[in-house]
């Protein structure tokens, strides 16, 4: 009766197998590594590149240890720091020259060192967080009130200015919170002002609130779905922004992400330097506007080294050389959206840009007085200057205009927002910073390891002296327990963090707890004569129910700290969900395949090896004194 | 090896009053801490900065009190942490740093990044403190650093908060299915016993507050109602098999015969939690201070709180029988294979 089907024995060995497939890759030490990736959409990191570096790691006499191409880019392992080091200065050279305006982030990094074919079939060490690997995790908060406005202020300048060219006659517009009111004397101007806002302003909600026969008013609010694409937008601009700057930290596997509506979290494994990362990160980057130098003669002159006095040369990101005159025409904080969209007459792609009033009047004078000439766009991000491009004035423009040419639907999108990341729509501030050195999380990883290690040894020989035999089944069941958890905490790529080792010790002590119901149990029923074979069925049956209610308990509380738990609590929930859930399946169903191995076959058992079992002489039951 | 040798039942039920009363007390006490020391939050809830320094050589707290103090930040501690060699400096959050001694260098760090402009630089603070200790003493390294603003510091407040309330909820829905509501309500009452003795052993001796305190105190709850659950399920089996026997003497039965369980499992939890106190380090210290002492109240809390006070409300064979009855597919007796 105590005997397996051959089904439930080969789930158990395919458990183990793929259990011990997912754990290995964490027994690898790291090496050091050099990756090479890229940023930028017109540079592939592929086999040519590839190639190119290991020529350079060769011609330099550098000795690597193996190379891997992934989507992440290119890994050279090498065997010291030592190599690395050198290995990086070899390729930064090789990859990008002297250039200011690199192609390749070359990053050191750490890489496990487990064999390929491991890595091949999705079998990875745990990710370990950054108070264990060392590196810098901030939290930024994009300023939505300060977004939403700037848009109703623009909507104000915008009306105002409407109706000034539509000769709505208006007794005044204001602001009142949320609001824009517009009050007038005339009920026929009123309702012309409405038609001409719903027309124009498609992101106002217009509602009429007449107060007094004389006050006619119109309350504007923004639209609920407009204030969430507004929010959106500012958010995923902050977010392409960071990108950007965190790529030029060179940092290998940095994470930008959205944390909640309004919040976005950089986390950078092994910087060290937090000024210079908050000063990248924190900083402001600026659009302007400036006259392009059309002179053919001054062009080829400053291709051969000689740039006329005031001006300067950019190259385009077609790599087309061009002249800027300095001074800005207008600058970033005067647009007020740029959206991609496609031209109405011939279905090209177009940027659709928004300027405030007084950038509308500076553009217009600007164009009507450089007709037929261009203009170029360029992003200032510090003391780098990025030409973005430089369209043709084909006509006199106002506040809202649009950039064609040549473009691609996707180039579109990433000018348009290239040109509200120069504007900032929203500003960004660090609410959260925690920054671990890198000898303090390998102590961490020591800390947390031996508390596993030695926690696990002091219970495996006390469950083992007190249970024998079936306490070494539950040891065992423990620790295919560990190993399960370990498996599948690799499997999802979960973030270990110190917590979340603690929990990897605390999981297994209560994880015993099923093995302690079952062995009590089988005890019990001994002491009350049932035979062995009795006894172990009915010990499993019978504990099974509170295993289970009691699992149910810890996992509300577990879950309840994965919803609300954040950094390294989070880390933490996630480790004791999963140990409850393996501990299940490791304490119940294996340890009974292992007892049934040992036992089932045997159809005269006579006693089964569990310690000592005291039989009192009157029974349990006895009633106590009433 | 077997530990508990019971020739009969022990009479918890009739002492049930006296346990009661000791609860009570302990109790009181912790609520009393509670409210006049109040816990000691740690810059996760309190929003601030903590500094982790390294020095060459033993840390001289006089000198580097000096030079904090030179700063004029308001309150701040400075503290010793893991060896002589490194140490903590907690810094209070403060919104404004106008006529503090890194004002100037706020100020730089952020005209260096925007160009001129002006805003808040708190996130720099931590910066510009490193800067004057290593001014005093060039061999001081930075190892940790952690700014938590007070938006960050209140939301986490909010969902720890959120998170115990959810949590006894969960538990008391689940138990209130399987079981009973009087089970329910008095393992719930019984583990927020726990939890606040808990917290009342953190007011007392102002340990910090933290977050994977706050983790541990929920691991906690939800651990030590196993123990509810295992009493709970023999004394429904007792109800089961013993006819004749009075509620007290089905109580009493249920938990001398689940008492060497309850002692082994929270042994072996303990052997855990005890290398993780010996071994963590500081950052788990508090973490492993409150699993220790939240399993030790959950025994005494499961066996001589929850088990008088299911008895006070009055349980009775027939509603554990009917619950049964109504639900028979939670017995849950054969799902093993």
């Amino acid at each position: 009766m105590n005997r397996y089907p051959l089904w439930k024995y080969v789930l158990i060995a395919v458990a183990l197998v793929i259990g011990v497939l997912y754990t290995v890759p964490n027994l690898f030490p790291e090496v050091p590594a050099v990756q090479i990736s890229t940023s930028k959409g017109g540079v592939k990191v592929d086999d040519n590149t590839m190639a190119t570096a290991e020529a350079a790691l060769k011609a330099a006499g550098i000795e690597f240890r193996g190379e891997v191409l992934d989507a992440n880019g290119i890994k050279f392992r090498f065997a010291d720091t030592g190599g690395q080091e050198k290995a990086k200065a070899v390729l930064q050279q090789k990859l990008n020259g002297d250039s200011t305006d690199p192609d390749y982030i070359v990053a050191l990094n750490l890489q496990s060192s487990s064999p390929q074919w491991l890595a091949s079939i999705g079998a990875l060490p745990m990710y370990l967080g950054l108070d264990l690997r060392g590196g810098v995790h901030f939290l930024l908060q994009v300023d939505m009130k300060g977004a939403i406005e700037k848009s109703v202020n623009g909507a104000l300048v915008d009306i105002r200015t409407m109706m000034r060219n539509e000769k709505v006659r208006y007794a005044g517009v204001s602001r009142e919170g949320p609001n824009l009111v517009l009050s007038f004397k005339d009920a026929a101007e009123r309702d012309k002002a409405r038609v001409l806002i719903d027309r124009n302003n498609p992101d106002l909600a217009v509602r009429v609130v007449d107060t007094a026969p004389d006050d006619l008013r119109l309350y504007a609010t923004l639209k609920p779905e407009a204030q969430k694409r507004i929010q959106d937008s500012a958010v995923q601009q902050n977010i392409q922004i960071l990108r950007n700057r965190v790529n030029e930290l060179g940092v290998s596997e940095p994470i930008v992400q959205q944390q909640g509506a309004d919040r976005i979290v950089v986390q950078l494994p092994g910087v060290q330097d937090t000024a210079r990362a908050k000063d990248i990160l924190g900083r402001t980057a600026t659009l302007e506007i400036r006259m392009v130098n059309d002179d053919p003669g001054a062009l080829q002159a400053s291709l051969n080294g000689s740039v006329p006095i005031g001006s300067d040369l950019y190259k385009d990101r077609n790599g087309t050389p061009t002249l800027i005159r300095r001074g800005a025409v207008l600058t970033g904080d005067r647009i007020q959206d740029a959206q991609p969209g496609f031209d109405s007459r011939n279905n090209q792609p177009i940027v659709s840009v928004t300027l405030d009033a007084s950038g509308g009047r500076i553009i217009r004078d600007v164009s009507r007085e450089n007709l037929k000439k261009r203009m170029g766009i360029l992003l200032v991000d510090r003391n780098k200057t990025e030409l973005l491009t430089a369209p043709t004035i084909q006509e006199e423009l106002g506040s809202r205009f649009q950039i064609s040419g040549s473009m691609t639907a996707r180039e579109t999108k990433d000018l348009a927002l290239l040109m509200r990341a120069g504007s900032l729509a929203a500003p960004m501030e660090i609410v959260e910073e925690r920054t671990v050195g890198p000898s303090l999380g390998a102590e961490n990883i020591a800390k947390g390891f031996n508390s596993v290690k030695y926690g696990f040894i002091v219970l495996a020989l006390f469950i083992c002296a007190y249970y024998l035999l079936m306490g070494l089944i539950s040891t065992l069941s423990l620790a295919f327990n560990l190993l399960l958890l370990v498996a599948v905490l690799s499997m999802i790529q979960a973030t270990l963090t110190l917590p979340g080792i603690a929990a990897i010790a605390l999981t297994l002590g209560m994880a015993i707890d099923a093995n302690v119901l079952i062995n009590e149990r089988i005890r019990e029923e001994l002491r009350n004569g049932a035979t062995p074979h009795a006894a172990i069925t009915a010990g499993y049956e019978r504990a099974w129910g509170t295993i289970l209610d009691s699992n149910v308990t810890t996992l509300i509380a577990g879950v309840a700290l994965l919803i609300f738990g954040s950094g390294p609590v989070r880390g933490f929930a996630v480790v004791h969900c999963l140990g409850i859930l393996t501990s299940m399946f490791s304490a119940v169903f294996f340890s009974r395949g292992i007892v049934n191995l040992i036992y089932g076959r045997r159809r005269k058992l006579t006693s089964i090896s569990i310690g000592q079992v005291w039989r009192p002489g009157v029974t349990t039951t006895a009633p106590a004194k009433p | 090896m077997e530990f508990f040798r019971f020739k009969r039942d022990i009479p918890f039920m009739r002492h049930a009053l006296v346990f009661n009363v000791i609860s009570a007390i302990t109790f009181l006490a912790a609520v009393f801490f509670l409210t006049t020391r109040g816990l000691n939050f740690g810059v996760d809830f309190k929003g601030g900065t903590v500094l982790e320094v390294q020095f060459a050589q033993a840390v001289d707290f006089d000198k580097l009190r000096g030079t904090l103090d030179k700063l004029n930040l308001g309150e701040y501690s400075a503290q010793a942490f893991g060896g002589p060699n490194t140490a903590l400096i907690r810094l209070a959050q403060r919104t404004d740093y106008t006529g503090t001694g890194i004002d100037a260098c706020l100020k730089a760090r952020q005209a260096a990044r925007t160009g001129g402009a002006s805003g808040s630089a708190i996130a720099d603070v931590s910066g510009c403190v490193m800067d004057a200790i290593k001014a005093a003493d060039p061999s001081a390294t930075q190892t940790r650093v952690e700014f938590v603003g007070p938006q960050v510091g209140r939301e986490l407040y909010d969902n720890g908060a959120l998170a115990l309330f959810l949590v006894i909820c969960g538990i008391i829905i689940y138990l209130w299915i399987r079981f009973e509501w009087r089970f329910a309500l008095a393992a719930v009452i019984a583990n927020m016993h726990d939890v606040v003795i808990i917290l009342g052993f953190f007011a007392f001796f102002q340990w910090e507050f933290s977050l994977p305190v706050l983790a541990a105190v929920l691991a906690v709850l939800g651990y030590s109602v196993n123990e509810s659950v295992v009493i709970a399920d023999r004394v429904r089996e007792n109800f089961r098999k013993m006819r004749k026997a009075t509620v007290p003497q089905v109580i009493d039965n249920a938990i001398t015969s689940t008492i060497s369980r309850t002692i082994i499992t929270h042994g072996c939890t303990q052997i855990m939690v005890t290398s993780i106190l010996v071994f963590g380090g500081e950052t788990l210290h508090y973490f492993a201070l409150a699993l220790t002492i939240g399993i030790l109240f959950s025994i005494y809390s499961s066996v001589l709180v929850m088990a008088p006070l299911v008895m006070w409300m009055g349980v009775s064979r027939e509603d554990l029988i009917r619950s049964d009855r109504k639900r028979p597919g939670m017995t849950a007796e054969k799902i093993l294979p």
